[in-house]
């Protein structure tokens, strides 16, 4: 593995607007972390979550074209930081790969040269697999000491595992955990890593999503987390900005801290913007940065 | 119902109706050659269900879908809640042990219903997909400050929401104006030519 390896970057619709937090410090950490981030010149939306369930032609062909843009870059992989955004390039990949006649419909569509050849890569496993968490363990400067983490993947990162070629276990993903651990923290034991936080319905059945918010919200604090932490930007709104509403909703009172990972990252890392991202939510996150540095004052103050 | 198959008989219109049920034969085979997925391969176990987070707000079962789209179950299928809050989460065809991929059977039943201007009975949901895509078509990229503005038109959902969006604006996290990227002619062809080649003549925009 190189040092310094340069990936496509696939930000997004979100990343540009509602998750503008976690673009900022998806690029801080990996230019932090020498990992060269370029943005696809022209991308357009993955599709997710609206496209499949009206053409599988045009779902594939507008995952398609970003996949084309990626090898007209030259590059053989682009880091995709949004779950949903991951999954429809992914699979549409692997669907490119798998059937023929599917990859000669997209090509004359698309009227473009498409090999099929570019994998999308979730920016989590970019980050916890090829950066890895030796080199991870050396960028951090203010450990997580002490502090209890539940890993939220959600749906789209792990299924469905056949297409989209990863290796985290699908039932019990660990990435995210390593990840928590290099930086000092402590990642929870706790049933819901994979549960649906009810994605898209958001703005239409927003019952079904208070409720299965609510589900994941409570047994992370039930499992003795102090914050969730996450990789999509539909996951941090229906847990973040919908917290209020869905653990009302749920006879509750407590609030729990949602961060992106690259938000994380940023903390135990020193780099001086993280505690500005986190304004950005709607559950003070702030305990997080203050916990992590009044632990990394007391690391400070034995050394 | 011990006795549903024993009244059978065929219309006209190459319906067949089972003990009063109507019946369509040839809508399992429209579902697999959209879907890509064998219906026949479901032994009826059940873990789709089972593992499925929105089955608490669905009619039919999604291991009842598979089922009375085999069987040609048009009208119950077509009509129902589940088409269109199956959210694709995948834990179904993750566990399923005959690698049924129910979320595209999902998607493709969505598809006929919208096709055939079947009533819709999730109605935001609909106006939900179809005002994202008409975004990304027009724009290449979706613009969500126009999805939320242009849904709560269409839904008469005005005020849901109103002070999160102010507070998402406050923040710096709706931007004001659409992104204008390079491509954008090239995504509004794409969906003219899907359009063409699934020979649906128009946009079936809500």
């Amino acid at each position: 593995m190189q040092d310094n390896r340069a990936y496509a970057y696939y930000p997004g619709c979100s990343l540009h607007a509602t998750a503008k937090e976690y673009d900022l410090s998806a690029r801080a950490v990996c230019a932090a972390l020498g990992v060269e981030l370029r943005e696809v010149p022209g991308w357009n939306c993955c599709g997710a979550s609206s496209a499949h369930g009206r053409d599988h032609l045009l779902s594939t062909t507008l995952a398609a074209r970003n996949l084309a843009l990626v090898e007209e870059m030259g590059l053989e992989e682009v880091a995709v930081p949004c779950a949903a955004c991951f999954n429809r390039l992914a699979v549409a990949g692997h669907e490119l790969r798998e059937d023929a006649s599917l990859a000669d419909a997209v090509r004359n569509v698309l009227e473009r040269p498409l090999q099929g050849s570019a994998k999308a890569r979730a920016l989590l496993d970019v980050v916890a697999r090829d950066v890895g968490t030796e080199r991870i363990r050396d960028a951090v400067r203010r450990p997580l000491e002490g502090l209890k983490v539940a890993c939220y993947y959600g749906c789209l990162l792990v299924r469905p595992p056949r297409a989209l070629e990863t290796d985290e276990r699908v039932e019990d993903p660990q990435s995210l955990d390593e990840l928590v651990r290099a930086m000092g923290g402590e990642p929870v034991e706790w049933p819901h890593k994979t549960e649906c936080c009810g994605a898209a319905l958001s703005l239409t059945r927003t019952d079904v999503v208070r409720r299965l918010s609510a589900d994941i919200l409570k047994m992370a604090r039930d499992c003795g987390a102090d914050c969730i932490v996450c990789a999509c930007p539909l996951c941090m709104t229906n847990l973040d900005m919908r917290q209020g509403e869905a653990l009302k909703a749920a006879g509750e009172r407590f609030r729990i801290p949602v961060l992106y990972f690259t938000e994380l990252m940023a903390l135990a890392m020193g780099i001086p913007d993280a505690e500005r991202w986190l304004k950005m939510h709607f559950v003070d996150a702030s305990a997080v940065a203050r916990r992590e540095s009044a632990a990394a004052q007391s690391t400070e103050a034995q050394q | 119902m011990g006795d549903a198959i024993s009244a059978e008989s065929a219309t006209t219109s190459g319906e067949v109706r089972i003990g009063g049920t109507k019946t369509e034969p040839g809508f399992c085979r429209e579902v697999e050659r959209l879907s890509g997925q064998k219906l026949s391969a479901c032994y009826q176990c059940g873990e789709c269900t089972a593992g499925c987070p929105v089955a608490f707000a669905m009619d039919l079962m999604p291991n009842q879908v598979t089922r009375m789209a085999l069987a040609g179950m048009v009208d119950e299928v077509l009509q129902s809640r589940s088409i269109w809050l199956c959210v694709g989460c995948n834990t179904c065809v993750t566990r399923c042990p005959r690698l049924v991929d129910l979320p595209r059977v999902m998607d493709s039943v969505r598809q006929i219903a919208t096709r055939r201007g079947v009533r819709c009975p999730e109605p935001a949901i609909r106006a939900f997909h179809d005002t994202f895509l008409q975004g990304v078509e027009r724009g290449g990229r979706l613009h969500e400050l126009a999805l939320v503005a242009a849904l709560k038109l269409k839904t008469g959902r005005l005020f849901q929401d109103v002070p999160a969006g102010m507070a998402m604006v406050a923040k710096g996290k709706l931007a004001i104006l659409p992104e204008t990227p390079e491509g954008k002619a090239e995504v509004r062809r794409i969906f003219e030519e899907c359009r063409r080649r699934a020979g649906e003549g128009d946009d079936h925009a809500g």
